[in-house]
């Protein structure tokens, strides 16, 4: 009898410590969650990025979606429980999180060096290394419509996107007061090189939604970079604001009849960021610096036309895509995103646009 | 009458006292666990949520000696307050840049009074390169709003442990420089409409339910019970199926290409889509339908026990059809018709998933609010400000019902 009952035990602690030691392994096996924008995106960076990295680490990539903003990782920062090693945050994000301590800083010396051999510094593109994110790629926030919709005539200026006379129907902007607050200004008249001056008066800000207000009846707001294209498709919008690439991956991919406006263009860079308490830190630096090699952002465009953030990968970018690029040449009027004037306005534009949306 | 009665009757009382009283804590045992439960998982999580909507010690504890040394000034005699509140403030906005906490702090005093954040950022941005006052001219140098009294004073109202500013906020309110408490800007205006707003579609909704679910009900307490148990499937099916497949479901039959649309379309009734989703019509359609079992089965309840005999009496005393339903049936049905009103209204209030999906911006009901708050402004004071009053609201609207219909009418099935 007491032997039965030594070997349950021994049995039981077995069975236990196999379980232990499967547990410890599971979590000093390393494997990082990687949080994008997802969709036609995520996709991109899986190809060009994560599977590199994970066959050259063995280190596990797990891909979250979220639809941007500082609130997740700060919610996660703020309660002790982080679950994301990496987020793909844009510009104004980036300086606001570091601001807030929500990001590790990262030590600029310590990036591969371009493939050319030029130091990491002297590679990216000028205010695209911050202390607490590194850039990958920079996208273009442009709007986009239906070729079937307009038989007579197609858009072509930012003006045509709130002229309800000339172009009827419904459509799609981003539930945001980025990129809109300044489209509005730009239609309403002002020159891209003044829209931030007159954004910083209130004056400005009212014009701004004075001329957002001749369009409310009319839109329907997106949360997440994959809705634009599917609202265009399913009919429900005859334009939207869009994510360039998504409009590329739409056209080459499912061989739909939209078509850019290139007039009134934002770009904003993406950056990698890691969250301060993460579980992996350095995994996660190791993929930071792993996916912003010279290759792997080059390789980026094969999937979608983003400009890579590294000189030395644009001479990797195959010629076809070189158009798509934000950074190349189109016709109409360009601007880059003010991020550090909205990381200090964006608390206040975030609830006077909450407001004028619920009214 | 002998002392022996008397001893046992003492002794008769006290076990019997004992007994009951062994009775009592075996009946409590039982339900320990479920207090335990209720507490851990109800209670102790809605005095957090109530606690948070009025303590936040973010400026008390990030700038405590300017808030102290702004005690001293008077807002009514001079507009902004002596040098030592500018010395105080530089000190500790120079500590919080170093702790990365101004950032916070900017946060919680921009809840307050919009446009702080950048000015606070902004200037301790600058003042972190000065060694030296007198800081009373530096600051307005910086920022002629320095000079303001509304800045001034928003920091000593934020400067205690408790705030009421959060309730305030929530019913469109604030305080002057002079502690009155006042009307928000028009601009800045939204909850009370937002309340309003909330209540209307869910008495919307809960109109709709009643009149689609009654004769539905009264349909289903009248047939044989074979036939009313198919039939009560095609009710109770919906019911068990998640929300989200239920709302999305509504996508693919109102969107522009949709089911719907295309049919009209196809049948020639229309030449142009209709606008049937991203507004209100939608939200109340989609809501209706969802809702519409917590409406029918209480009816349904209550139909089955209405003796049918009252109704017939009333018939061979000479009442019309609608008579009898009107002045006999229907009284009877009333306690069904008040529950089913009470379900549906309270989880209507609540609704979220189905307007986000389904209204456009200006039919998004409180609980978008509360969760926009939550994850996206991170305002969390504020969103358990709103979620307090939703809660008080739903209980006083529960106490009238209570009151003047009884609570023990609520039956479901």
């Amino acid at each position: 009898m007491k032997t039965f009952k030594a070997k349950k035990l021994t049995l039981a602690l077995t069975i236990s410590a196999g379980l232990v030691t499967t547990l410890c392994t599971n979590a000093s096996a390393a494997e990082i969650v990687v949080a994008s924008w997802g969709g036609a995106y995520s996709q991109a960076q899986t190809e060009a990025m994560v599977k590199p990295f994970t066959a050259k680490t063995g280190t596990k990539v797990l891909m979250a979606d979220y639809n941007g903003g500082l609130a997740e990782m700060r919610a996660q920062v703020k309660t002790g429980n982080v679950k994301w090693d990496v987020v793909d945050v844009e510009l104004a994000e980036a300086l606001r999180g570091c601001d807030e301590g929500l990001f590790e800083k990262i030590d600029r010396s310590k990036l591969p060096a371009g493939a050319d051999g030029s130091p990491a510094k002297d590679d990216f593109y000028k205010g695209l290394l911050t202390t607490c994110a590194v850039a990958t790629i920079s996208y273009a926030n442009v709007y986009a419509y239906d070729k079937t919709k307009f038989s007579t005539g197609a858009p072509t200026t930012l003006e045509d996107f709130f002229d309800l006379k000339k172009f009827p129907g419904k459509r799609s902007l981003k539930k945001s007061p980025t990129v809109a607050l300044e489209w509005a200004l730009m239609a309403d008249g002002v020159p891209v090189e003044k829209v931030y001056e007159v954004l910083s008066t209130p004056a400005g800000v009212d014009q701004a939604f004075k001329k957002l207000d001749t369009i409310k009846s009319s839109v329907v707001w997106w949360t997440a970079g994959a809705q634009p294209p599917q609202l265009l498709a399913s009919g429900e919008v005859a334009l939207a604001a869009v994510y360039h690439g998504r409009i590329y991956d739409a056209v080459h991919k499912d061989n739909k009849p939209f078509a850019i406006v290139w007039d009134g263009q934002i770009d904003t860079p993406d950056l990698f960021a890691v969250v301060k308490g993460s579980q992996n830190t350095q995994a996660a630096l190791d993929f930071v610096h792993s996916a912003t090699s010279t290759k792997s952002l080059a390789d980026m465009t094969k999937y979608l036309p983003y400009s890579p953030a590294r000189k030395s990968s644009m001479k990797l970018v195959d010629e076809k895509i070189i158009p798509w690029l934000p950074s190349s040449p189109h016709a109409g009027r360009s601007m880059v995103l003010n991020a550090g004037w909205w990381s200090d306005h964006a608390d206040e534009l975030n609830q006077r646009f909450a407001n004028w949306l619920a009214k | 009458m002998t002392p022996t009665s008397t001893i046992n009757s003492a002794n008769l009382k006290s076990q019997l006292k004992r007994a009951e009283r062994r009775h009592l804590i075996r009946s409590y045992n039982l339900i320990l666990p479920l207090f335990a439960f209720i507490l851990i998982s109800f209670l102790i999580p809605l005095g957090i949520v109530f606690y948070n909507s009025i303590y936040d010690p973010q400026v008390a504890t990030g700038l405590p000696k300017t808030v102290e040394s702004l005690k001293d000034w008077d807002v009514r005699s001079t507009p902004y307050p002596s040098e030592n509140s500018f010395a105080a403030l530089a000190a500790e906005m120079k500590t919080a840049s170093d702790n990365q906490t101004a950032s916070g702090i900017a946060s919680r005093l921009n809840y307050e009074g919009s446009g702080l954040r950048t000015l606070f950022m902004k200037t301790s941005r600058e003042v972190e390169d000065v060694d030296d006052g007198p800081w009373q001219e530096k600051f307005i140098a910086i920022d002629k709003n320095w000079a303001q009294p509304e800045i001034w004073s928003v920091i000593r109202q934020t400067g205690s442990f408790y705030t009421s500013g959060y309730y305030l906020k929530a019913l469109d309110m604030q305080r002057d420089p002079f502690d009155n408490i006042e009307k928000q800007p028009a601009d800045a205006r939204i909850y009370i409409d937002v309340f309003a707003r909330t209540l209307f579609i869910s008495g919307l909704v809960t109109v709709f339910c009643f009149l689609l679910g009654y004769p539905i009900a009264y349909l289903l307490s009248k047939l044989p019970a074979r036939t009313s148990n198919l039939l009560m499937i095609f009710v109770l099916l919906p019911f068990w199926t998640s929300m989200l497949v239920r709302t999305t479901a509504w996508i693919v039959l109102l969107q522009k290409g949709g089911v719907i649309n295309s049919t009209l379309l196809s049948l020639g009734l229309i030449s142009e889509p209709l606008d049937l989703m991203f507004n209100r019509f939608g939200v109340v359609v989609a809501m209706t339908h969802i809702l519409l079992p917590f409406m029918i089965l209480p009816l349904f309840s209550v139909m089955k026990s209405v003796p049918s005999t009252y109704v017939r009496a009333a018939r061979s005393l000479g009442a019309s059809p609608w008579t009898a339903f009107w002045k006999i049936y229907f009284p009877q049905s009333m306690p069904g018709v008040s529950a089913g009103g009470l379900l549906v209204f309270i989880l209507a209030i609540g609704y979220y998933i189905t307007p986000t999906l389904l209204g456009g911006a200006g039919d998004q009901m409180i609980s978008y609010f509360i969760a926009d708050n939550l994850s996206r402004s991170l305002n969390w004071g504020l969103a358990s400000a709103l979620g307090c009053i939703l809660l008080a609201g739903i209980l006083v609207f529960y106490s009238f019902y209570e009151k003047y219909v009884g609570v023990s009418n609520v039956k479901l099935g």
